[in-house]
């Protein structure tokens, strides 16, 4: 076929486990062992190896947009780095027409010592734009991302929410030929999402081919005309949008899904989850800041007697961020709510699960991972730079002046 | 709020693919012979940016700002003329000491500071290596060109203190160009070796201080090479930055030696580094966003 832009065969990927910490530091360890077998050097220490991705082909046609779904670690992003030459592949070849942009976090190449014009310029080049494209497009960046008045002050006293507007309108007036996106509009607020989402939606129309990796199915359905289902590394199914979201979804959302876990003994199963929104809809979207009433679904088999119900929130990192246990649960068989109240929660834009379990003790009785994923869209308030923002997304106000009040005795003894 | 539905810029950039027809194509890595060098001329932009934003960045938040460029190397003149002049009475091949280490030094800087940068380059970029490519090759080239700046105010300074002492350099000038560019193949070749080795061993981090100390000391910087005993010549002429070093004093002013044998000694060598640097680092980029 012509039109075919990427064409991949049989792409593989092999990750040494542990390879991201071994290498550094460690050249006494080299050395030592070149000195006791000189030839060791030129073997590789066995280590445990996984495939992050297995024999995947593909075909993608211009002007195609194509989903990639599948669950956290499934070698979705495995796959679009390949494609984009972040990395190479251990086995397997692809063949891409056409010059590529990749998108795989939000503000790559931002420096916070450059105003934002500069910042504009780097990202930019760095994301693949030339700078006759950048000057021409510039003005209308800017205006994207509504920041006309502070584009010449550092992006070090930006706050988080304009930076990530800026990041994002440089990022999305980025037109290759080929677009891999990975994520990203997974953060910034919802408003400034579907903002982003209409401007790539535009890219689309307009002839260009995008591979997008989301874990919102409604932006898939929206965008893609086909989908490739990852999982473990492999592709599961490929074909129409809904079809394999179809598919994606019922998996999910049935009861015996892969994250059912620990030794369960049948006499209940958690279900379904959802969070109840001012209107009484229910979604799996947090959009505002606001309190939150989330509902699990839990189906009793068996009458059980004085067990506990545990809750906890992980993160994508399966950071433990918080738990709470209610006991006394005596249920006969039948179909229950589980109703969490909640404050509002102080959460950074992402993908976070909710565990929940039964237990008496010490049999678990059932134990499940909340699927979907519970996104979390608020604006982010926190430090504009990542590793610098902590996982809590806390408004606050400071305010400095002049120290006008006697300062207080320390009472340290 | 700028309407999205419209973009007019979106219509005239739609380019038929036909145009664009080079397929680029995506393999496990081979073996060692890969140098793509066209790519980087392909990406001579993204270089650009690269060599600015290290130039922007390097003074912000100081109170001095680019006087540092020349201040360096002119304290360390003045400390040098102090001990090695005027109390161990080191020969100056009847140069005045300020010129004689100020000629040194400026080179000295040059290459000192950009090896540095060179080094740590890769590993301080390991977020956007891990994000986008790009041939990672123009990390350490935007690091040895980015001194370049640094080095064209120091020279300029240095040129100034030349004249001020009433020497005028003659047609040797000319060999000036042809210095630097050694200098910078220096720095680029070791500069490879280290920052694919840093982005493998952070060991690398801790050695640097000392080689740079040692490798000072192994030039002519603080001493004229006529110090060192004939038949050692040679070895010494092997560490490139003796012939440059010697060549900027002796195409400044007229005085030291001429670049001879020892020039194409340490040409030889440099392109032998450079060559190896190339050759390993591109075997450490099909893998590099896997490790940093």
């Amino acid at each position: 076929m012509d039109n075919v832009v990427i064409h991949a065969e049989a792409l593989s990927k092999r990750y040494r486990i542990g390879q991201r910490e071994a290498p550094s530091g460690q050249l006494r360890e080299v050395l030592g062992r070149a000195l006791r077998s000189p030839l060791s050097v030129f073997r590789r220490p066995a280590r445990e190896t996984f495939w992050a991705l297995k024999d995947a082909s593909l075909e993608v046609r211009q002007g195609e947009v194509l989903g990639l779904i599948g669950r956290n670690g499934a070698g979705k992003t495995t796959l679009l780095k390949i494609l984009s030459r972040i990395t190479r592949p251990t086995s397997g070849w692809a063949e891409i027409r056409g010059n590529v942009g990749s998108l795989l976090e939000v503000g790559t190449g931002f420096h916070p010592d450059l105003t934002g014009r500069e910042n504009t310029y780097l990202s930019g080049a760095i994301l693949g734009m030339r700078k006759r494209e950048i000057d021409r497009k510039f003005d209308e960046i800017v205006a994207f991302a509504e920041l006309k008045k502070f584009i010449d002050t550092q992006v070090k006293h930006y706050s988080s929410g304009m930076y990530v507007r800026l990041a994002f309108a440089v990022a999305a007036h980025l037109e290759p030929e080929i677009l891999l996106v990975d994520e990203v509009l997974a953060v910034g607020d919802i408003k400034f999402q579907k903002k982003c989402l209409g401007k790539m939606g535009d890219v689309a129309r307009a002839g260009r081919t995008i591979v997008l990796v989301s874990h919102q199915l409604n932006q898939i359905r929206r965008l893609c005309q086909r989908v490739l289902w990852i999982d473990g590394g492999e592709i599961r199914r490929s074909g129409s949008t809904a079809e394999v979201v179809s598919a994606y979804e019922k998996e999910m959302l049935s009861s015996d899904a892969l994250t059912q876990k620990g030794s369960v003994c049948g006499k209940a199963h958690f279900l379904k989850w959802w969070i109840l929104d001012s209107e009484g809809n229910p979604t799996h979207l947090l959009s505002t800041g606001e309190e939150l009433r989330m509902q699990f679904l839990l189906k009793i088999n068996q009458p059980v007697h004085g067990l506990y119900h545990d809750i906890q929130l992980y993160d994508q990192n399966r950071q433990l961020l918080w738990g709470n246990a209610i006991p006394g649960v005596f249920l006969e068989p039948g179909l229950y709510v589980c109703d969490h109240m909640l404050p509002k929660l102080p959460l950074r834009p992402g993908l976070y699960t909710w565990r929940v379990t039964l237990w008496d003790g010490g049999e678990t009785v059932a134990d499940w991972d909340s699927i979907p994923e519970m996104h979390v869209a608020t604006a982010p308030v926190a430090h504009p730079l990542d590793e610098k923002a902590g996982i809590l997304n806390i408004p606050s106000e400071c305010r400095i002046s002049p120290c006008t009040t006697p300062i207080p005795p320390s009472r340290d003894r | 709020m700028a309407s999205l539905s419209t973009h007019p810029a979106l219509a005239e950039n739609t380019t038929p693919l036909a145009r664009t027809a080079v397929a680029v194509r995506i393999e496990p890595p081979r073996g060692w012979l890969e140098v793509r060098l066209r790519e980087i001329w392909q990406y001579r932009e993204l270089l650009y940016f690269f060599v600015w934003r290290d130039v922007k960045i390097r003074y912000k938040q100081t109170v001095i700002g680019v006087a540092w460029v020349v201040l360096q190397p002119l304290l360390t003149m003045a400390v040098f003329t102090l001990f090695f002049g005027r109390l161990a009475k080191l020969p100056s091949q009847g140069l005045p000491y300020s010129v004689f280490y100020f000629a040194a030094l400026v080179p000295w800087t040059y290459f000192s500071t950009s090896l540095q940068y060179a080094t740590s380059i890769v590993v301080e970029n390991q977020r956007v290596i891990t994000k986008v490519y790009f041939p990672r090759l123009i990390l350490p080239v935007s690091a040895v060109l980015s001194g370049l700046v640094d080095f064209s105010i120091g020279f300029v300074a240095l040129a100034g203190v030349t004249l001020g002492y009433g020497l005028r350099p003659g047609i040797a000038a000319l060999w000036l160009p042809v210095l630097l560019l050694l200098a910078v193949a220096t720095a680029l070749g070791v500069g490879l070796w280290l920052s694919a080795l840093n982005a493998l061993y952070r060991d690398v981090r801790y050695v640097m201080p000392f080689l740079v100390q040692f490798w000072m000391l192994a030039s002519p910087v603080a001493y004229p090479s006529t110090l060192v005993p004939e038949r050692w010549r040679w070895l010494y002429g092997l560490n490139p930055m003796t012939g440059v070093i010697e060549g900027f004093r002796w195409a400044l002013t007229g005085h030291g030696q001429a670049p001879g044998a020892v020039m194409l000694a340490s040409a030889a060598m440099v392109t032998v580094v450079l060559i190896g640097g190339l050759l390993f680092f591109q075997r450490m980029e099909t893998t590099v966003a896997d490790l940093v």
